[in-house]
């Protein structure tokens, strides 16, 4: 029961990276992009309907995490605790500048909103890399089931760490390009004109910059906590899971000249899933790994409620995901299609 | 502690003024365009539109400072998460899994798919925002209704609470009274700003059919409602408090010293330190009455109880509940008077009520954040009423300097928002219903 609620969160998680990524993604790189308020219109068409639905799978996962393991709930984030509360103002401030934007149709408040988005795309895109990276290096858990560590010490990874240090700044940077090409490819998916042309483009370049970071940020992992990478070849399905991600990366160049242009997202999106359950895959059982004793980690066996909670969740969860998923597809489907500049149908953003 | 207090209190204060407009002013788009459907009235939808314009406003603004609350209670409360998340944790969960999936899936749907989902599909879209937002706010209040009645709960092995009893939990009786309270308060505020909006247009001579539409709607859903909010629900809340929390009760009605036929106070200012209620306008037995069902009844003072178990702020506390209950007494008599007038077809030319109207919408605001200040501080010194004190529920090893760092950043951050907030809405109001299809 533990290792499938932890199976659970972990694909919740991955729902929303893969998901509100895409709106990250399509955010950072929004004004290059789209130059002219009809082409930013035509982006948000595409992300319009769906942003606040894709976000609803961080809160239903925060929410899981705190039904299914409330003491990692509640050493998470009382531990992360800057980090956190900037990562809730950039998305305040994210969905301001969607739903915002088109109430007035003035210039310099389009600007103003087209900035404030881009500008939360990035920061969250580089927190949320950042926080994940802290998963991995470990933070100073004690045996009280608590931590507390500042935003930044001297950015190195010892003797006293900060949320931010050289590998998880090096990760969240790995994170912020991930998700930029992942908005590219589906801008080239949802849009088309010079929108596309633009991200395919970007694309192109984007997909050469997190291969450079892929290596550096793996490369680091190898010494701030080889005990990861050594689960992550050791365990079959991890890497199983790598190679398959790598796979339909390296695809992803290929695709981008074949005509289909859902191909190049669906790599996208195969590759995040991939390297994402690979490394939950690795990391399990562990939730939040203590630097200072192995032991002090919190785990889906030490952290979790009681069982009667956990067997009466798995009634309601299946049902309320199937649920969730009808209304996926209902929405998804009502979209469907691509958004095109200057033609602003019923289901846009004007 | 007292920044974590304070943070959460001005968070999600802040947060509630929006979705109390959400979820009540959802109902009554939901009876707009069903009226539309059944009798093909253009008026009706046009009506649904104009409102639809004011509500996407209302639900981003809702939706962003939502976020954060899910998160605070770990942030800031970590020690509580800790000891209640096996409970609570089950609420907040299903909030997100069954009623926000639901909300934000049709959101998007309503606001913008009228011409391609057609008559039924629209009002379906309505409808599942509606069904949406008034789940979640029951997920909600059985979270907060467990804080103040604990029921379903067994202690765990690590002296943490698990859930015994997922029934007993979700059909706590204080949720379900507290449910329709709220709701009702929450259809008051949404009926209540869409009869001022008629009233404004209908003082201004402008859109008077419209005008007419809202006034008729308005008060008619607000009357309704505000008798719903006296009897049954709040007589009910007020016998659960009573019985479960019996300080908060003598605290919110100012009863230092036991007292049969306890009396009423209407008005007069608690001494807490010389335990005396200072110039009393009371109605002899009342209290005794409403509380326990007969005049004879004793009403515990607080002086029964240990001084560690008094509510912290009984001042604030005691004019918390005077104010829900004075404003609420007054919305339920203006709206009284407007649907005498209505009914009698002068409502439309009598220009001091149709003034008054106009000027009560910040009321019903006002009333649901006393009561919800009632419903917080009535439960102190408890976080979780009888087995874990708030002191002991913040989160161990924060810096209280990142908390007042980040106090002051949601000040600076949400005083932008409301600004914002105001000035859009304000111009939505200005501009009328559109005569054109879709947003302009």
């Amino acid at each position: 029961m533990h290792a499938l609620w932890y199976t659970l969160l972990a694909l919740m998680l991955v729902v929303y990276v893969v998901l509100d990524g895409f709106d990250f993604g399509t955010g950072i790189i929004f004004r290059y992009v789209a130059k002219s308020d009809e082409e930013r219109r035509q982006i948000l068409s595409a992300i319009g309907p769906v942003w606040d639905g894709n976000e609803v799978w961080l809160i239903a996962a925060g929410g899981t995490l705190f039904f299914a393991f409330p003491r990692a709930y509640a050493a998470g984030f009382s531990g992360f605790y800057m980090p956190l509360i900037i990562l809730l103002w950039l998305l305040v401030l994210r969905g301001l500048a969607i739903e915002l934007r088109s109430h007035e149709p003035y210039r310099l408040w389009h600007d103003f909103w087209d900035t404030t988005l881009q500008f939360a795309s990035i920061l969250t895109a580089i927190i949320l890399g950042a926080a994940f990276a802290n998963l991995i290096r470990g933070v100073p858990l004690r045996t009280s089931g608590y931590f507390a560590v500042p935003l930044f010490t001297n950015l190195l990874t010892h003797p006293y760490i900060g949320i931010l240090d050289y590998y998880t700044i090096i990760a969240g940077a790995f994170c912020l390009v991930v998700l930029a090409l992942h908005g590219a490819l589906f801008l080239v998916w949802k849009t088309d004109g010079a929108v596309r042309e633009r991200s395919i483009h970007a694309a192109r370049r984007m997909w050469w910059v997190v291969i450079a970071l892929e290596i550096i940020t793996y490369a680091l992992t190898a010494v701030v906590q080889p005990d990861f990478l050594a689960s992550l070849t050791v365990r079959v399905w991890p890497l199983i899971l790598v190679l398959a991600a790598l796979a339909a990366f390296f695809y992803i160049p290929v695709s981008l000249k074949g005509s289909n242009d859902l191909v190049p997202f669906i790599g996208s999106v195969v590759f995040i899933v991939g390297m994402l359950t690979a490394a939950a895959g690795a990391l399990f059982p562990v939730l939040i790994t203590s630097t200072i004793n192995p032991s002090y980690s919190l785990t889906a066996y030490n952290a979790s409620a009681g069982s009667h909670g956990l067997n009466v969740g798995i009634v309601w969860w299946p049902i309320g995901i199937a649920l969730a998923t009808g209304y996926f597809v209902f929405v998804y489907r009502s979209m469907s299609g691509k958004r095109s500049a200057g033609k602003i149908d019923e289901y846009s953003y004007k | 502690m007292l920044w974590d207090r304070l943070q959460f209190a001005f968070t999600v204060t802040y947060h509630y003024l929006f979705p109390q407009l959400t979820m009540g002013l959802s109902f009554l788009i939901v009876i707009m365009k069903w009226k539309y459907l059944r009798t093909n009235g253009d008026m009706w939808n046009r009506a649904a539109r104009f409102w639809a314009r004011i509500f996407a406003i209302n639900f981003a603004v809702g939706v962003v400072t939502g976020i954060p609350l899910e998160f605070q209670f770990g942030t800031n409360w970590a020690a509580f998460s800790n000891y209640a998340g096996g409970v609570i944790g089950q609420t907040l969960a299903m909030e997100g899994v069954f009623a926000f999936f639901l909300e934000s899936s049709f959101i998007g749907a309503f606001v913008f798919g009228e011409k391609k989902l057609g008559r039924r599909g629209h009002f379906a879209a309505a409808l599942g925002v509606f069904i949406g937002s008034w789940l979640s706010g029951y997920f909600i209040i059985a979270t907060n209704a467990f804080m103040q009645h604990p029921v379903g709960y067994a202690v765990g092995p690590g002296g943490d609470l698990q859930l015994s009893s997922f029934w007993q939990f979700v059909v706590n009786p204080w949720a379900i009274w507290e449910y329709l309270h709220n709701m009702c308060a929450s259809v008051i505020t949404a009926a209540t700003v869409v009869a001022a909006v008629g009233a404004l247009w209908q003082l201004n001579h402008k859109h008077e059919e419209e005008a007419h539409l809202f006034l008729k709607v308005g008060v008619i859903a607000a009357l309704v409602a505000s008798v719903l909010q006296i009897f049954p629900t709040g007589d009910q809340n007020g016998k659960l408090v009573a019985d479960y929390q019996p300080t908060a009760l003598a605290a919110l009605e100012g009863v230092f010293a036991s007292t049969p036929r306890a009396p009423l106070a209407i008005i007069g200012q608690p001494d807490v330190n010389k335990g005396t209620l200072e110039n009393p306008v009371v109605v002899p037995g009342v209290l005794s009455f409403l509380a326990y069902g007969t005049f004879n009844a004793t009403v515990q003072g607080l002086t029964a109880f240990p001084k560690n178990q008094w509510p912290d702020n009984i001042s604030l506390l005691y004019y918390s509940y005077h104010i829900m209950v004075g404003l609420g007494t007054l919305i339920l008599a203006l709206m009284a008077v407007s649907t005498i007038l209505l009914w009698t077809k002068r409502l439309y030319k009598t220009r001091p009520v149709l003034w008054m109207l106009m000027l009560a919408f910040p009321f019903p605001y006002i009333a649901t954040t006393a009561g919800w200040l009632t419903t917080e501080l009535g439960r102190q010194p408890w976080i979780v009423y009888g087995l874990l004190r708030t002191s002991a529920a913040s989160s161990p090893m924060l810096n209280t300097g990142d908390v007042v760092f980040t106090t002051i950043g949601f000040l600076g951050l949400y005083f932008v928002i409301g600004v914002i907030f105001l000035y859009l809405v304000g111009r939505e109001i200005a501009r009328g219903p559109a005569p054109a299809e879709g947003r302009s």
